[in-house]
């Protein structure tokens, strides 16, 4: 699931400055999953601009509404009247909702409310960890299903490295939180499925020109195109 | 359900309450209109209690009955503060004594989440609050509605309110719908029932 965090609060009602009506619009599926973007959320940011711009003593008109997906043109296609009457669009989806809107309806002025920040799971209620970097060229069948791109701090495909210690990497979060050592789980897991000797493979230097390296991707399923 | 308070009850009120800023002037002559969401199981039936026993308490208090604080939600306490109300406040069961075992936990959650969006937009947090209480608290429950009338009293206005007079409440029971309990005070305390 994609996960997002609200942006601060000063820098979304920033973006509000000069306008006289603004749409805040939620996406209901990955960013109302991770209880960022949906509806609910929505509904609550737009609560908030429209007292903080009344203690302004600005005149703003601030209304909220939420696509099933803001990253489908049909889902938008059900929004798209109230989206019309606002100059102005504060999306709450993800990055990739975020431009559909502001494609689907240019030159309507679409501003970002959230922070797209990774590819996670829920590993416990309210908690969300990166698991996939979609980097376009899947190695974890030789990994024991644990993603050495984005869960080693160094993205290392042949660890770990020296930093590793009982399980640990050196490498600590922002909020100074301990980050389990990806390599050392990966040789946990190897050990318990029999498989250790794929830790010996030597794997030569990633292809980044399959992931965001190699510019914008595409895919095409002509199988499925309409006929 | 609140008696009038007279003069000499608002002066003991006055007296006993702790106002959240003591430096703020007590804005007399300001009459605040206050929110309180109160669970059918605990500070429903204090309040009950507290006009049994013929306990006064500020006349400010508006009350939403709900089935239990764990239905209140973020959106419903900024819409009352939206809607004009001064002052709103949680009152579930005691901790560890929901009748749903866990309501009161989370809504004390959503009212620390509520002060965190308040500081973010320069609304003083101590607005909203949570309070705990059991039925067989009248006493308490009136305590608490002089002591946070009080606080209210002494933030001042909503720097938002809209209007001139009491409608906070009919907004708030309007958007909550069918979320909010009829307020019959005295029936079968089972929901539903």
């Amino acid at each position: 699931m994609i996960t997002a965090e609200r942006k601060p609060f000063d820098e979304i009602y920033g973006l509000t400055e000069g306008h006289d009506k603004v749409l805040v619009a939620g996406c209901d599926t990955c960013v109302a999953v991770c209880l960022t973007g949906g509806e609910k959320e929505a509904e609550i940011l737009a609560a908030e601009l429209r007292i903080k711009a009344k203690e302004d003593g600005r005149d703003v008109q601030i209304e909220h509404t939420a696509a099933i997906r803001q990253c489908e043109w049909e889902y938008l296609d059900a929004i798209a009247a109230k989206v019309e009457e606002y100059p102005v669009v504060l999306s709450m989806a993800c990055g990739i909702g975020i431009q559909s809107m502001a494609e689907k309806f240019a030159p309507k002025l679409v501003l970002p409310a959230v922070n797209t920040n990774m590819l996670g799971m829920p590993q416990e209620h309210a908690v969300w960890l990166e698991r996939c970097g979609a980097c376009g060229d899947c190695v974890i069948g030789e990994t024991a299903g644990i993603c050495p791109v984005v869960r080693c701090s160094k993205s290392l495909m042949n660890g770990p490295c020296g930093g590793s210690h009982d399980g640990k990497c050196e490498v600590t979060t922002p909020e100074k939180e301990d980050i389990d050592c990806a390599w050392a789980l990966i040789w946990e897991r190897l050990l318990a499925q029999g498989r250790e000797e794929l830790m010996l493979v030597n794997r030569p230097p990633k292809n980044w020109s399959k992931s965001s390296s190699g510019g914008p991707r595409k895919m095409v399923r002509e199988e499925a195109k309409p006929v | 359900m609140a008696d009038e308070p007279t003069a000499a009850a608002a002066a003991a009120a006055e007296a006993d309450s702790k106002p959240a800023t003591a430096a703020l002037p007590a804005n007399e002559g300001f009459e605040p209109e206050i929110i309180v969401f109160a669970c059918h199981y605990c500070a429903y039936a204090a309040a009950d209690l507290a006009g049994s026993m013929r306990l006064q308490y500020p006349s400010n208090i508006r009350m939403i009955k709900l089935p239990c604080t764990g239905k209140l939600e973020v959106i419903h306490l900024l819409k009352a503060l939206e809607a004009g109300a001064d002052g709103v406040y949680a009152a579930g069961c005691l901790e560890g004594e929901c009748h749903y075992l866990k309501g009161n936990l989370w809504a004390k959650k959503r009212v620390g989440y509520v002060k965190k969006l308040l500081e973010e937009i320069g609304v003083d947090p101590g607005r909203v609050e949570m309070y705990n209480m059991s039925s067989a608290m009248g006493p308490q429950f009136a305590e608490t509605a002089r002591e946070f009338t009080a606080r209210i009293r002494g933030l001042g206005p909503n720097p938002v309110r809209p209007r001139e007079g009491f409608t906070a409440h009919e907004v708030v029971l309007k958007q909550m719908g069918d979320l909010a309990m009829p307020d019959d005070a005295g029936s079968d305390p089972t929901p539903g029932s």
